[in-house]
């Protein structure tokens, strides 16, 4: 008979909090499909620049299943920075010669394999010259996709963090305390992000630092860039996490924001081939913060870019944090009559 | 000076949506009273204290303060308001509480040392204030939470059930501390459930289901109805059963 009431009163509590239930029964099948579209669209197509290559050759390349176009070394550098060629060849001397964009260890072996293909003809044995734009041959998948994690984890900790302590400001009487003092509502929005700031500087520095020195990963680029993009990337969690927790009634509601905020952002930010995305939430990525925090770190540390190629995404990180925090300080206006 | 108001409500509604929780509701306050309001939990008794203390917009009607309207940034440094929640940071200790709510009205240096120690020592806690919060028992809490409510000198103070959940002994020390405001001139409004701390008070008013059954000294309350106590008085007023 207890048994029964305890179970009786579990579901009950269930059906009185509409969100936990949602989230229970939604939220499993809103990833799974976020995951379907993530790996079942079609498989990206490697994009290839080529001059002077022989017609045999060209022939058998097209065959392929890539893209191939003709152009010269200038423009294929360009195209390399623009992010849209992922491979250029041509014959110098008879000998094949190879540049590959060279940031995705993945799509390099690709490429390598289908050019090796249509160039190994029978009986003819030639090595071509590999050249990588960006990276090395030695690159691993945690070269091509730790930067990513950087500013995941930077996102992660700081939006759960700063999202309950702004609860507690609530659920403790602290805010309606603070609204009741002279303060201003932007002084309490800001004074959040200058406290948490100070930490959020220190888990920066302390992960990149790791990630570079203990773990080894590949860094070309500027220390200082990396540590100004995960540093913004934890603004923007800190305005998100401090916003959202108006929305929510505690602490569990705060973790509930995870599969429907984290996770999507954690698909779209480049640690899976977003050129294979499904067209159908392939739009996702350009709105979530992680997507230019995530670019701007493979720029720098991959590609070893400076601040002219990183200052959009830098630009419109901080303007997610402004927007966030703006939106904060509207959201307080309900904790006040003035 | 002394017939000043401090507190007029004037026709003052709230409603929540399509609940109406505050009828149209007119109240004077006058300057050094301690002003009780009683009534059961749900009769609007916070939502009336927090319009006052400027964190709840009314629906309609007006509210002034000291013969200002509110609301205004200046009003609300003259306001000292302590909730029903202590609003206290736990993982701080009691001084640092104080230092931090002082900073948000202003106060700093010498001035703000010296008035920390003064509502210490009012609340007694000056041995506990290097103690973290978590740490303090609730009613240590209850005295912390009216310290910060102090500490800027106001000259009007909200108290929401300062003795709910309070043991007698500390119940009638806080009501020591208030007899001490009050003779300091300062004007106290304080809402509570329990019938006999309404005697406590200079005047009350009577609050059900959002509306202000009856306003006046306790005497006179027990005196126009005949009635022996505060609770006979809620009763031929309020008609209905009272569950406090």
């Amino acid at each position: 008979m207890r048994v029964k009431a305890i179970t009786v009163r579990i579901i009950k509590q269930f059906f009185h909090d509409k969100r936990t239930l949602a989230m229970m029964l939604v939220a499993p099948l809103l990833i799974l499909t976020i995951i379907s579209l993530v790996f079942n669209g079609e498989d990206s197509v490697p994009s290839i620049g080529i001059e002077q290559v022989p017609e045999p050759v060209k022939e058998l390349l097209k065959e392929q299943k890539i893209t191939v176009s003709e152009m010269d070394q200038g423009d294929a550098e360009q195209k390399f920075r623009e992010g849209s060629l992922d491979a250029w060849i041509t014959l110098e001397d008879n000998q094949p010669r190879i540049v590959l964009e060279g940031s995705d260890p993945g799509t390099n072996q690709m490429v390598l394999n289908i050019v090796q293909q249509a160039i190994q003809s029978p009986g003819q044995k030639m090595k071509p010259d590999v050249e990588y734009f960006y990276g090395t041959e030695d690159m691993t998948s945690f070269d091509n996709f730790g930067p990513v994690l950087i500013g995941f984890f930077a996102f992660f900790f700081v939006f759960l963090i700063a999202g309950v302590s702004f609860l507690r400001e609530r659920t403790g009487g602290t805010l309606e305390r603070l609204m009741g003092s002279p303060v201003k509502k932007s002084e309490i929005v800001i004074g959040y992000l200058l406290g948490f700031g100070f930490f959020t500087l220190i888990q920066s520095t302390l992960i990149v630092i790791y990630s570079i020195y203990v773990l080894d990963l590949l860094m070309i680029g500027d220390f200082i860039w990396v540590l100004a993009v995960t540093l913004l990337c934890a603004f923007t969690a800190l305005s998100l996490g401090t916003l959202l927790s108006t929305y929510a009634h505690n602490e569990l509601q705060i973790i509930q924001f995870i599969p429907i905020v984290i996770v999507p952002q954690v698909f779209f930010s480049g640690l899976f081939d977003l050129e294979a995305i499904s067209d159908l939430v392939s739009w996702i990525g350009p709105i979530t913060p992680l997507y230019y925090a995530a670019d701007a770190l493979r720029d720098v540390m991959i590609r070893g870019l400076g601040f002219e190629e990183i200052a959009i995404n830098l630009a419109v990180l901080f303007g997610f944090s402004l927007l966030f925090s703006a939106a904060n300080i509207l959201a307080l206006r309900k904790y006040r009559s003035f | 000076m002394d017939n000043t108001m401090v507190i007029e409500l004037t026709d003052l509604t709230k409603a929540f949506g399509s609940t109406t929780v505050i009828k149209k509701t007119s109240l004077e306050v006058q300057n050094g009273e301690i002003f009780g309001m009683l009534g059961p939990s749900g009769a609007g008794k916070t939502t009336l204290v927090k319009m006052i203390a400027g964190i709840e917009k009314p629906t309609s009607g007006e509210l002034r303060l000291f013969n200002e309207k509110m609301p205004s940034h200046r009003l609300i440094r003259q306001i000292g308001y302590m909730a029903q929640t202590d609003g206290l940071y736990h993982d701080l200790t009691g001084l640092e509480n104080l230092k931090f709510f002082s900073a948000m009205y202003g106060m700093k240096g010498k001035k703000q040392k010296e008035r920390m120690e003064e509502v210490l020592e009012l609340v007694d806690l000056t041995a506990y204030k290097q103690k973290v919060v978590r740490n303090y028992s609730g009613g240590m809490k209850r005295r912390l939470s009216l310290a910060v409510a102090l500490l800027h000198e106001p000259k009007l103070i909200l108290l929401d059930e300062p003795t709910v959940g309070i043991d007698p002994v500390l119940r009638q020390s806080i009501w020591n501390e208030l007899y001490k405001l009050k003779e300091k001139g300062m004007t106290i409004l304080v809402t509570t459930h329990v019938m006999d701390e309404a005697d406590k008070c200079d005047r009350l008013a009577m609050m059900r289901e959002g509306a202000i059954i009856a306003v006046g000294s306790p005497d006179s309350l027990k005196e126009e109805t005949e009635s022996e106590t505060i609770e006979e008085v809620f009763l031929y007023h309020g008609g209905g059963k009272y569950e406090g």
